[in-house]
């Protein structure tokens, strides 16, 4: 599954699974809280607030920092940390991917959400929003020899890109005849306008700003407005409140100014929404470090390249320990479910052989992914809540026992039914004969099969991705976005999940070599 | 009296493929059991040990009895357990466990089985292995055996239980003439040692050569028995007659 349709999937499924969580959160809506003491979901003490964003390609917004490895920043960053100030309460970032940010809210992972979210009525009736802290326009962009795209209406015949699910989308699937174009990632948008793919883009002025280069320039005027707003769990109007009221007062201190300031994100449209006419004599260095750092790298030398290569050995590293304790833990459970879901398919009563095939058609017959999602959002309407880790692991090893039961069926059926015969008449019992001379036939023909699935598995665990997991495909996609290096992390990353694969391929043989005499190999 | 079966009767679906078969063998006896394709001489033979479950009828083997229930239950699958513990069997397609050693094959049962110590199953399998000759290839794996070497091993396997009875189930039809001489001197020597042999066999050879008693079944009965020689030369039964008549033609 291509990550742009796993999303797409993804977006499909949180919003069922928002129905469900909402009405569950329904039927379990709390008692009213005491006014006083604010309600923060996901906090580990009084004095944390925890927020989540999607920190891969999101620059400016909260992004990793391609200059200090490990930092997280962005204008975003800085304001949280701002109005954590003003709740007296430390501000803790959390990871999660785009379409988990909502789910992940509505089940209590953190208090909130920032990430450019449009203030839009299909988003309103999912959360509560607190005041806009930044209000822009989209604008058009085009390669810098490009004439005569100027106007929304100049775009008709031509292929435009924009980020998927926004006020510049819908924009565009307005007009007649734009080809359009929609992207999970900026960096993916632009190099396609770059190389020619796209003809124009549409897109909230600050991405523009921030992700076109040299080549490119912005055209005709903005179009539209796009307020961004903070998101709340529906059932928190208190910490909504509380935040609202921190807004109000940086805006007036200027605090909210200085930041956007540093940024070069203070525009015009800012100044008239807030009221603020003054002139800050601020230099934007958050930007000017930022465009120094991205000219750095595109000009880098040799040495530079693998410096940096080096830093990123850690990072895979630990993407791999995730990757390979996920999958590894699901194999376990996989094959443990798997033999006893097989041996009641197989020789089981009645009722078991119906319930065990049930099982492994449902399993087989829904997409993994949904699974993940379902076990992770949507098992905490029904009160069972797993941590990622767990849930990850868990729906990896359901939806593999399931195959695997299907091959150790079928390896079970390879087995000549004498073998069983010759044994029950040497007096073994029923399981004697199973544990020494079927299983140990079945397992033998099985093997190869297993060793299959197990890769198959290794690279199926990117799909914990969704459920907070940063594990190697996560960590590819945020290296290769915040230093739009798409050949040498994929490089680095997939020998990664090649070095995971490796032992067990070595391993299988060896079982294979140990078990391989198979039955009329020749030498007769 | 060694084995008694009573009135075994056994059905698939409408077919009624045992119709009541006695039997009573005497210790050392080795008893030849004939007749045409689909007259139920392996269902019999396997009805014996209970790997089928007859309908009716019952089995006494040494001092283990199991008449069969209407309904099988725990307790009479142990009966037949205990039972089983008296005799050993051999396929015509020998069924040795291909993941084991030819010394495994034959340890294994008295090892999980009988709880039997390593060392002492090992000698004893090492000792059987010899008597059939096989002493030389007991680490070989059955897939570098020939037909008639796996069948020996499969009878060494069978005797290692230390079995009563022994029940072949055309234990030559899928070798060659010479090896099946190979398996046949060794079924030979073991009824010169005063084993009870109970053969469903094609080879009528062997049948008049080497058994005490014949039997010849059709449709799920015994028809005729007894000396092989008298009823090889002179039967008694019509259907008899008309049976060996089809074979030498
Ligand atoms: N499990 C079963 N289910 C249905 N029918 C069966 C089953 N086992 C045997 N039969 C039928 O019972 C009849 C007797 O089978 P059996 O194997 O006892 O014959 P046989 O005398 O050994 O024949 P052959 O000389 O060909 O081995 C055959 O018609 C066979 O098709
Ligand atoms: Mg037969």
């Amino acid at each position: 599954m291509t990550p742009t349709i796993a999303r797409a999937l993804g977006r499909f499924i949180v919003c069922g699974l928002l129905v469900l969580g909402s009405a569950a959160s329904v039927l379990t809506s709390r008692p009213a809280q005491a006014s006083s003491a604010l309600v923060v979901p996901g906090a580990q003490n009084e004095h944390d607030l925890p927020w989540a964003s999607d920190g891969e390609a999101n620059v400016p917004y909260v992004f990793h920092d391609p200059a200090q490895e490990g930092r997280v920043t962005g204008f975003e960053y800085e304001l949280m940390g701002a109005i954590a100030q003003h709740v007296h309460r430390h501000s803790r970032f959390i990871q999660n991917g785009w379409d988990g940010l909502i789910p992940g809210l509505s089940r209590g992972l953190y208090a909130m959400v920032i990430d450019g979210i449009e203030m839009t009525p299909e988003h309103k009736e999912a959360v509560l929003f607190s005041h806009p802290y930044y209000v822009t326009s989209d604008r058009i962009m085009v390669r810098r020899d490009q004439q005569g795209l100027e106007s929304l209406a100049a775009l008709n015949g031509h292929a435009v890109g924009t980020i998927k699910n926004t006020a510049a989308e819908r924009l565009l699937l307005q007009q007649n005849n734009v080809f359009v174009r929609s992207y999970d990632e900026e960096t993916n948008l632009f190099s396609d306008l770059k190389n020619g793919r796209l003809d124009a883009v549409l897109i909230d002025e600050p991405i523009a700003h921030y992700y076109g280069s040299d080549d490119m320039k912005l055209v005709g005027p903005p179009i539209g407005t796009v307020a961004y707003g903070i998101a709340f769990p529906k059932d928190n109007p208190a910490l909504r409140d509380a935040v609202d009221h921190a807004l109000t007062t940086l805006q007036h201190d200027g605090t909210l100014h200085r930041i956007l300031a540093r940024w070069n994100l203070w525009t015009p449209q800012m100044a008239a929404y807030t009221g603020d006419k003054t002139t800050l004599d601020i230099k934007p260095q958050a930007w000017e470090d930022y465009r120094r750092t991205m000219e750095s790298m595109s000009g880098s030398s040799f040495h530079a390249i693998m410096y940096r290569y080096v830093r990123f050995i850690p990072l895979i590293g630990q993407g791999a320990v995730m990757t390979l304790a996920v999958s590894a833990l699901a194999m376990i459970l996989a094959v443990a479910m798997g033999v006893v879901l097989a041996l009641g398919r197989h020789y089981g009563a009645i009722s078991i052989k119906i319930l065990c095939g049930t099982y492994v058609e449902i399993v087989r017959g829904t997409p993994l992914l949904i699974q993940v999602l379902f076990i992770f959002y949507g098992l905490p309407a029904f009160g069972i809540r797993l941590s990622p880790l767990v849930a990850g692991v868990l729906s990896l090893g359901f939806n593999y026992a399931a195959y695997e039961a299907e091959n150790y069926r079928a390896g079970l059926l390879s087995v000549p039914r004498g073998q069983m015969e010759a044994a029950i008449a040497l007096n073994m019992t029923h399981f004697q004969a199973l544990r020494l001379v079927v299983v140990p036939q079945a397992f033998r023909t099985v093997v190869p099969v297993m060793t299959n699935d197990f890769i198959a598995l290794i690279k199926d665990s990117s799909l914990v991705s969704v459920i907070t997991l940063t594990e190697l495909s996560q960590t590819y996609i945020r290296l290769s976005s915040t230093y739009y290096d798409y050949v040498g992390t994929g490089l680095m990353v997939g020998l990664a999940y090649l070095l995971i694969g490796l032992p067990f391929v070595r391993l299988a043989r060896m079982a294979e070599k140990r078990l391989g005499r198979v039955v009329g190999q020749g030498h007769h | 009296m060694v084995l008694q079966a009573k009135d075994i009767r056994k059905s698939f679906g409408d077919n009624d493929i045992l119709r009541g078969i006695s039997l009573e063998v005497e210790r050392g006896e080795l008893i030849s059991i004939i007749g045409p394709s689909g007259c139920g001489k392996s269902t019999f033979l396997r009805c014996l040990n209970f790997l089928e479950h007859p309908d009716a009828g019952n089995v006494r083997i040494e001092d283990v009895e199991l008449t069969s229930p209407r309904h099988w239950h725990r307790r009479d699958e142990a009966q037949a357990h205990r039972l089983r513990a008296h005799v050993g069997m051999v396929f015509q397609s020998f069924n040795l466990f291909p993941h084991r050693s030819v010394l495994d094959n034959v340890m294994m049962a008295p090892v999980h089985v009988k709880k039997m110590d390593h060392e002492a199953a090992r000698r004893i399998a090492c000792e059987l292995l010899k008597k059939v000759g096989l002493g030389a290839v007991k680490d070989r794996y059955p897939d570098r055996l020939s037909g008639g070497q796996k069948q020996r091993a499969a009878i060494a396997r069978a005797l290692a239980m230390r079995p009563s009875v022994m029940l072949y189930d055309e234990p030559t039809s899928a070798l060659d003439p010479e090896l099946s001489e190979e398996v046949l001197s060794v079924m030979r020597a073991l009824d010169e040692e005063g084993m009870t042999q109970l053969v469903v066999t094609h080879d009528m050879r062997f049948a008049r050569a080497a058994s005490d008693r014949v039997l010849y079944l059709e449709e799920g009965q015994i028809v005729e028995s007894g000396d092989p020689d008298v009823m090889f030369a002179n039967p008694r039964e019509a259907r008899t007659r008309r049976f060996l008549r089809t074979l030498l033609s």
